[in-house]
């Protein structure tokens, strides 16, 4: 690493990783209750855990996104960054909401809300904490020898995502209105500026890792986000189908939904060429392997498992079913999962001067967990395409349905099972870098820094 | 080819274009559309009370209503045609919580008025204007 003050970024990708293992636990306990073993149920019952789950993986990936901030931002801007007690302050008190918002789920403190169930008082402290990550953040930059589309790119991403945090602050008796608002906040979040921020992110470790000119890389940065929002914001529409919106939204959420593809696959083609065109090989092979499966994975899940199911006339029988959670599930792991995995891997050997890049561990974390993905995606589709039929075509009732869907949740599991081997894989090459270290190194000179002996 | 410049400038022009044109639909699904459709001017406070339990219990968590939620329970949009009132009341009062079939529904201790509150929410739900949702079972004998 460059400068000191980018060591506080591993603080935030450890607990990244803490939160993660949480996540999966909670899977398994929602994992089996749909096999029919809600054994917790007394204890942690499944709107809990479901909560729990869902909000994990939110604040995982978003401690990911401000590690990689703290990590970027001084390199780009070439300036140690603006307060590291600041910093410090900003991930104990993050830490400490997540901490207070997970404990209160499990008394019932929560608002009833998909995704944001984080309670009002909770909320603003979310807010609080936010800002003064901003801030920090902003100041940096605007005290850095130097200024890049990229460190911009990511840090419009981080201040839009917070901006848009505040429209589900906001309470509403019609439900209708209140779904609406919740999706400004989530799906402006996850189709929209989160990709400015992934695209971010995957242009500076492209171009750390391929060695491609920067100026080619920015300026198919600007194009590919540029798509992600002429697609993802009318794309909104697709959540307005049949929640009370006006009849216009089928339309005009179908052929903006239909084009969110091309926005992935912009983003696909954008890392593989510039791969391609790379003059440079990178020592850090997990790294690159990580960059790669968040462009290309990212596609298959976010945009072509997105479109299959985002046309109306699909969408009207899909809606409110397990096919939801099969794109959902291969989306946020192509999209945000893999790309927290892959800065990590990229900025762990630079943080701590330990050169674990391409050991066998690193490789089987990346095949076991991408194969347990595939197979938990494939068992939902399974679930989700037979829980269509015998509901939505056959006017079976809801437990018929689900108990003869109840098989596909045991694959589910299995494959669950082999995505958490993997993922303990990672974690056990996290745990052997150790601490970060004060050894500066790399700047210009990062490859031959990196070099294995 | 490509310049940055120009790439930049598809970026901003885009995005302010799309963002005007959605904010402009917004409003008009917010003032007219959805109103409309949801028949905002029946929301009583009833129905505000039903709509405030289904939000502290996360309900959600579990059902889906409109299509959103968890896919562990029942979609409950037209719950009220397809069950009725008395069914939903036997639901939330039953004392040792609900359990069709092994899968089971938390406990609540619910005051009748707040048992009155979610019957008129899911009543009021009955009759929003979803666009076709749910769909009808087309091979449903």
């Amino acid at each position: 690493m460059k400068f000191k003050s980018q060591k506080i970024a591993y603080h935030f990708f450890a607990l990244s990783m803490l939160l993660l293992v949480l996540q999966i636990v909670y899977g398994f306990i929602l994992g089996f209750a749909h096999m029919g073993y809600d054994v917790l149920h007394e204890l942690i019952p499944f709107n809990t855990a479901v909560t729990t789950h869902k909000n994990l993986l939110v604040v995982w990936i978003l401690s990911g996104f401000m590690g990689a901030a703290y990590y970027i931002i001084p390199d780009e801007a070439d300036n140690e960054l603006y307060s590291v007690p600041l910093a410090k302050l900003q991930f104990w008190s993050f830490a400490l909401v997540g901490v207070v918002a997970v404990a209160g789920f499990h008394v019932g403190w929560w608002e009833g809300r998909k995704f944001l169930e984080i309670p009002r008082p909770l909320d603003w402290l979310v807010a609080l904490n936010v800002i003064l990550f901003l801030v920090i953040i902003l100041m940096t930059l605007i005290k850095g020898r130097k200024s890049s589309t990229t460190s911009w790119v990511l840090t419009m991403g981080l201040v839009f995502a917070a901006l848009l945090y505040l429209p589900g602050m906001i309470y509403f008796d019609n439900i209708s209105v209140d779904s609406f608002f919740r999706w400004w906040v989530v799906h402006l979040w996850v189709e929209g500026v989160w990709e400015l921020i992934m695209g971010g992110i995957l242009a500076y470790l492209l171009i750390k890792i391929t060695g491609v000119d920067r100026e080619v890389i920015e300026k198919w940065l600007y194009v590919v986000v540029g798509l992600t929002f002429i697609s993802g914001i009318l794309g909104t529409g697709h959540h307005y189908y049949y929640t009370g919106g006006p009849k216009y939204w089928l339309m005009v959420g179908g052929i903006f939904s239909a084009m969110e593809p091309l926005a992935f696959l912009g983003m696909t083609v954008f890392a593989l060429q510039m791969y391609r065109k790379g003059n440079k090989k990178h020592p850090n092979k997990l790294a690159l392997y990580w960059t790669l499966n968040t462009a290309i994975v990212s596609f298959l899940g976010a945009g072509l498992l997105g479109l299959a199911h985002t046309l109306p006339q699909v969408n009207m029988y899909t809606h409110g079913t397990l096919v939801t959670a099969m794109h959902g599930h291969l989306a946020f792991w192509g999209a945000y999962a893999s790309l927290v995995l892959a800065i990590i891997s990229y900025a762990m050997p630079q943080l701590t001067g330990r050169k674990i890049f391409d050991n066998r561990v690193g490789h089987l974390a990346f095949w076991c967990a991408n194969i347990g993905m595939i197979g938990m995606t494939a068992s939902f589709a399974a679930a989700g395409v037979a829980q269509v039929y015998l509901e939505r075509i056959a006017g079976f009732d809801f437990m018929t349905a689900a108990i003869e869907i109840q098989p596909h949740f045991v694959v589910l599991v299995l494959a669950a099972s082999l995505f958490t081997v993997g993922i303990l894989f990672f974690i056990s090459n996290f745990l052997k870098f150790g601490g970060p270290t004060d050894e500066l190194e790399a700047g210009e000179n990062e490859f031959e820094a990196l070099k294995t002996a | 080819m490509l310049s940055k410049l120009q790439a930049k400038v598809f970026f901003l022009g885009g995005t302010f274009l799309f963002l005007a044109i959605f904010i402009g639909m917004s409003i008009h699904s917010l003032t007219v559309g959805i109103p409309e459709q949801m028949n905002a001017k029946d929301l009583n406070e009833k129905v505000i009370l039903g709509k405030q339990l289904w939000d502290k219990h996360n309900c959600m968590g579990c059902h889906t209503l409109m299509g959103e939620g968890a896919y562990y329970a029942p979609e409950l949009t037209r719950v009220y045609s397809r069950k009725g009132p008395d069914y939903i009341k036997a639901v939330l009062t039953d004392p040792n919580g609900w359990g069709p079939r092994g899968r089971k529904m938390v406990k609540y201790d619910m005051t009748a008025e707040e048992v009155e509150g979610l019957i008129a929410f899911f009543e009021w739900m009955n009759r929003a204007d979803l666009n076709g949702f749910p769909p009808e079972p087309s091979l449903k004998q």
